[in-house]
């Protein structure tokens, strides 16, 4: 199992190398939709069939609305030469990433291999949650009755992005 | 444990498409690839060896279930990120009609 | 479009509403539940709207029937929630209708009425962020 994820996100790196550094920006963003896809196949194998159904409809859902702004302008990035800011951001950019990776390998020391590691609450979320909800499908049940207030968060989240892009999106107002 | 690290490794290859680009559709890719990683790495912290998907059978209601918490928190992270997205994309339709380019440095030096 | 997209669509788009409405009513029972089966709804009708097009005043009135749906399904999520306080123990997310059995359509209290309105407002909040966007590139100069 560990060995199938790690060829899987093999692949998801070199897709996402290629979506940094294309010249054309509609070979970019299809880039994107394909590192979205494989993290489906990566969710079916973790046993996890909930975030497989949003993933891949969020991901086409994403891949429209990318192309629609990409299709409206000359698609082509105009390529300079690293001046003396490019510079100062790619020493910067590599400062982080070394910084970061070491902090990472010292912090997951902790964890047990994939796949033995149990979190403190997995036990009570798990036994008697069928009896106590009343429902099959124990994620419905965390979602909606453990973690309710989770849920209406997200309403509202939703709610006000949607007003963020009425309100940007507005040419002429009302008279 | 390798699975751990190269999950973070698709997390700083995002990062630093973020820091060095300078057109604005490749920080949105970058940014979008830095979600995508964290995703996975939720899914796998809740993985256990042997378990079937959280989904109760009432003939055979004893089994080792996988984890259904981490899966709860992913879900709803998943569609805030498309709300996220589209808003961004919206700011930057407006940029191009406004001043014609997608690069951040030929923005800041107009000065509209 | 050409004419083979028109038709393909409108035999199409009917299967796959139907289809997301069946993931949102069964939440409690199979995978899927309200994200999953609102997503699924807003993408029949992104299908819909990119295949037919649409002229410019109809797409402002569907904008405002879409907001007024939305609202209300938001406003109902959260009095559900209230109306815990009314009935058994007297907490905020309160469970309060009989459970029954696990396995059966009709079971598990609230559950089912919570999966039908979040499915209904987040199908409404992504076709009302596409519409905006056909609209913006109807309306302004080119």
């Amino acid at each position: 199992m560990e060995i199938t994820i790690s060829i899987i996100t093999g692949i998801m790196i070199i897709g996402a190398l290629y979506a940094i550094h294309a010249k054309d920006l509609l070979s970019s963003v299809i880039a994107c939709g394909i590192v979205g896809y494989s993290l489906v196949i990566c969710f079916l194998l973790l046993k996890a069939p909930d975030l497989a159904i949003v993933q891949i409809v969020v991901d086409t859902i994403t891949l429209i609305i990318m192309v629609a702004v990409v299709l409206d302008s000359s698609r082509e990035e105009k390529y300079s030469s690293l001046d003396k800011q490019g510079y100062v951001n790619a020493i910067t950019g590599f400062l982080f990433i070394v910084i970061f990776l070491w902090f990472f390998i010292a912090s997951i020391q902790e964890l047990d291999v994939l796949g033995k590691s149990t979190l403190r609450m997995a036990g009570p979320y798990i036994e008697g949650a069928a009896q106590k909800t009343g429902s099959a499908n124990l994620v419905t049940g965390v979602v909606f009755d453990f973690r309710g207030y989770d849920t209406m968060g997200e309403a509202v989240v939703l709610v006000t992005a949607v007003l963020g892009v009425l309100t940007i999106l507005r040419l002429k107002g009302k008279k | 444990m390798i699975a751990y690290i190269m999950c973070f490794i698709l997390f700083l290859v995002g990062l630093y498409g973020v820091i060095t680009r300078r057109n604005l559709i490749k920080i949105a890719v970058s940014l979008s690839i830095m979600e995508i990683s964290t995703f996975l790495f939720f899914a796998l912290i809740g993985y256990i060896d042997g378990g079937v998907a959280p989904i109760v059978d009432p003939a055979n209601p004893v089994q080792t279930y996988v984890d259904p918490l981490p899966q709860a928190l992913v879900l709803t992270a998943i569609v805030i990120g498309l709300a996220t997205t589209a808003m961004l994309m919206a700011i930057i339709i407006r940029l191009y009609r406004k001043y014609g380019t997608f690069d951040i440095r030929e923005i800041k030096n107009l000065r509209g | 479009m050409t004419l083979i997209v028109k038709k393909t669509t409108q035999l199409i788009s009917g299967m796959i509403f139907m289809y997301g409405i069946y993931v949102i009513i069964h939440g409690h029972l199979t995978p899927g539940g309200g994200f999953a089966g609102g997503v699924i709804v807003a993408g029949s009708l992104i299908l819909i709207m990119l295949a037919q097009g649409g002229d410019f005043l109809k797409l402002v009135k569907e904008e405002a029937g879409t907001t007024i749906v939305e609202s209300l399904a938001t406003l109902m999520v959260i009095s559900i929630a209230a109306a815990g306080f009314l009935f058994g123990t007297h907490v905020f997310f309160n469970n309060f209708l009989p459970k029954g059995i696990v396995g059966q359509l009709v079971s598990a209290g609230v559950l089912p009425l919570y999966n039908i309105f979040v499915g209904t407002e987040v199908a409404a909040s992504i076709f009302i962020i596409f519409l905006s966007l056909i609209i913006f590139k109807e309306e302004s100069p080119q």
